[in-house]
């Protein structure tokens, strides 16, 4: 298979110049921290064992923010870095500048549309054609909890939102903080996704965060959203203002607070502690039925130049390739956006992350999280955020918080 | 030649920045007004659409809060800055001994940089750590202080580190002005057997308008840009209910791809700046044709 791509790679490059062209790739990203980093370092190696020369652009900071302004700059000038970390609909605002490359070559010879499923692959096409690679998933829709916490009060693992809350009110008596949580937008946002999945269901989520239905926005169901979100509160401690999402897991892991509703990097910080999924920590999907994902994914830019292009070319290979498929998602806690990769050396909580993956591929309701910016565009996701947190920082009724948001979502268009 | 050079030597060693500054300030301005127009959202589009981002704008109960946000700020942070200022350079100018030593300790926190003063205030606020955890920790169970991560009060809290950092400046701007009014009038004054406290409300403040205006507009200028205090102490949370315009801007420019009301919210700051600095160029370009 990779023979025959090299082949059909270097007979372009022939007939384009006559002359096989080293691959290049100019790589932006913000994955700088110490377990990402790594994962990208994987990457780079891999590259260049394959003859092609890596040029890292990271830039930290602000999750993202600078990376995407050093982008803007780049593109604006005409001098677009090869591949780019982007993610979900902000593909295709990209695509619709113009600006992105088309790799269907690549994803046809390599088979991505049987190996990815369907509603992860539709991010990575522009009109039909692909244009970005998916690296791995994340689950959003997770509740971590403290093992030794659930067993000394008695309580499982609630499968429904009022089994939640009651046992919330148990902890609460008994003097632990029911839900480790940080009072920033982002962190609200993720909890009140996984609620409005619970309650809505897959399909009336679908309808109100991706679809933008303005009936289900102001549906009761949605009122009941923002009652659970003002009951969740309650369960939060008083000074959980502005606190880190990580500092939120310690809180879960030393026992001070029994249960967080944070995507599945929470699960690298449990790791990193020594903690063993199943004995100390304890993972479950959050009440309700669906998967709510994040996919990262680098998405290719339109360059100029047969070394460039191959590079490009290279580079989309190597990232849905099997091997950094696993080697990338062990060390960052996802799992790998192909469904073919063998995960014996992954977790218990991974493992079911990838069985239930599959599962709501097949019964349709695998979801793109919108509180981490796969299923809206940035105005929209942003419009809905500032109503989710200012309702769970006031004490605003869910009636006005339902109005707030469809203004907002209208006021966003 | 050289008569040539002599006259236009000034306008020639001028011209280059003059130039840049024509770019990079009034170019820009009028490229911001322009982008405003329009219907931007990743890059600038160059398609004027009308007043549509304004009206987007106007009807963000976010934008709102940003915008009564600096006018609680800033009408705060300027007044109660100032007068805490002169009333520490007034004590200041009692010939006191140590003064030297005093007036450094209060200039200091302008040494600091408003992240450093941001962050520190962030842990003394903190109700789990800070002033209330302490008080509490001294036996006084019921103490609450919980103004950082209380949405109505939270902005206040951005008020104190403002006024905790600037404060020390103010008192050193009022400080020279205080020095710089005659000593002779002041010993007329004194030998006329007129009390301390009206020779300063009636001879030495008066004197001073000028340095009341240059801190006036230092301050301003530093309340309507604010943005890393506010980014450091609260992150513009609980919720968004310290948004500063500048914050505002920021949040649309570079995490939401909303370019079009990142200019517009730009534009509606400058018109505030513009409202303040106006009058104050009238008033002293007036007083110099007198």
């Amino acid at each position: 298979m990779k023979s025959v791509f090299f082949g059909a790679v270097s007979a372009t490059a022939l007939i384009a110049s006559a002359v096989y062209a080293e691959p290049q790739a100019e790589v932006l990203h913000w994955w700088t921290s110490g377990g990402e980093a790594k994962s990208v370092a994987v990457l780079q190696e891999e590259f260049a064992a394959k003859g092609g020369t890596w040029t890292d652009m990271p830039v930290a900071g602000g999750g993202g923010d600078a990376a995407m302004t050093a982008l803007r700059a780049r593109v604006l000038s005409g001098n677009a870095p090869t591949a780019v970390q982007l993610k979900g609909p902000a593909i295709q605002e990209w695509y619709e500048e113009g600006v992105l490359a088309d790799i269907s070559s690549v994803a046809e010879a390599q088979g991505w549309a049987d190996v990815l499923p369907a509603s992860i692959a539709g991010h990575m096409k522009c009109e039909g054609t692909w244009c970005a690679a998916p690296v791995n998933v994340h689950r959003v829709d997770w509740i971590w909890a403290n093992a030794d916490v659930l067993e000394a009060n008695g309580i499982e693992m609630p499968t429904t939102w009022d089994e939640f809350n009651a046992a919330a009110e148990k902890l609460d008596a008994a003097g632990i903080i029911p839900l480790a949580h940080g009072g920033q937008a982002w962190q609200d946002a993720t909890v009140f996704e996984a609620v409005a999945l619970g309650i809505l269901g897959p399909d009336g989520f679908r309808k109100a965060f991706v679809d933008l239905d303005m009936d289900t926005l102001k549906s009761d169901e949605m009122k009941a959203v923002f009652d659970q979100m003002r009951t969740m509160r309650g369960f939060v401690d008083d000074n959980f203002s502005g606190r880190d999402w990580n500092l939120a897991t310690a809180m879960v892991m030393n026992g001070e607070a029994a249960f967080q509703i944070m995507g599945d990097w929470a699960k690298g910080e449990f790791m990193a502690a020594g903690k063993v999924p199943g004995e100390d920590f304890l993972c479950a999907s959050v009440p309700g039925d669906g998967f709510l994902y994040n996919v990262d994914s680098f998405a290719m830019f339109d360059v100029d130049g047969d070394d460039k292009k191959a590079g490009q070319e290279l580079l989309a290979e190597l990232i849905v390739g099997q091997n950094f498929q696993k080697v990338f998602n062990l060390n960052k806690g996802s799992i790998p956006a192909r469904t073919d990769v063998s995960l014996d050396e992954f977790d218990s909580c991974a493992l079911k992350s990838a069985e239930d993956m599959t599962a709501s591929s097949d019964n349709g309701s695998l979801l793109p999280s919108y509180a981490h910016g796969m299923a809206l565009r940035g105005a929209q996701a942003g419009a809905i955020t500032d109503v989710v947190t200012a309702h769970f920082n006031s004490d605003m009724s869910s009636d006005e918080a339902v109005n707030m948001l469809a203004d907002a979502v209208a006021n966003s268009m | 030649m050289t008569k040539w050079l002599e006259e236009n030597t000034p306008k020639l060693v001028l011209a280059p920045s003059f130039i840049a500054v024509l770019i990079f300030v009034y170019g820009f301005i009028a490229w911001t007004a322009w982008v405003s127009l329009t219907r931007s959202r990743l890059l600038p589009r160059y398609d004027i659409e009308g007043f549509i981002q304004y009206e987007r704008l106007f009807a963000s109960p976010r934008w709102d809060t940003a915008l009564n946000n600096l006018f609680i700020f800033g009408i705060l942070f300027i007044v109660i800055a100032m007068v805490l200022g002169l009333v520490l350079a007034i004590l200041l100018d009692q010939n006191i001994r140590t003064e030297g030593a005093i007036r450094t300790i209060y200039l200091y926190p302008m040494a600091l940089s408003m992240i450093v003063t941001g962050t520190a205030w962030k842990w003394i606020l903190n109700p789990g750590l800070g002033v209330e955890a302490m008080v509490r920790g001294w036996g006084f169970e019921s103490f609450t202080f919980d103004w950082l991560v209380n949405p109505e009060m939270a902005i206040y809290t951005i008020v104190l580190a403002a006024i905790w950092q600037s404060s020390g400046f103010v008192m050193a701007l009022f400080l020279a002005g205080l020095r710089s009014v005659d000593g002779e009038i002041i010993k007329a004054a004194q030998v006329d057997g007129i009390p301390t406290w009206r020779i300063y409300t009636a001879i030495i403040i008066p004197s001073m308008a000028p340095i009341f205006l240059s801190a006036f507009i230092v301050l301003s200028h530093l309340a309507i840009k604010s943005f890393d205090l506010v980014i450091a102490l609260t992150g513009g949370g609980p919720g968004y209910a310290t948004d500063l315009p500048a914050t505002y801007m920021y949040a649309m420019a570079f995490s939401r791809g909303d370019i079009g009301q990142a200019a517009s919210s730009a534009m509606i700051m400058m018109m505030v700046v513009f409202a303040i600095v106006v009058p104050y160029l009238y008033s002293e370009l007036r007083s110099k044709d007198d």
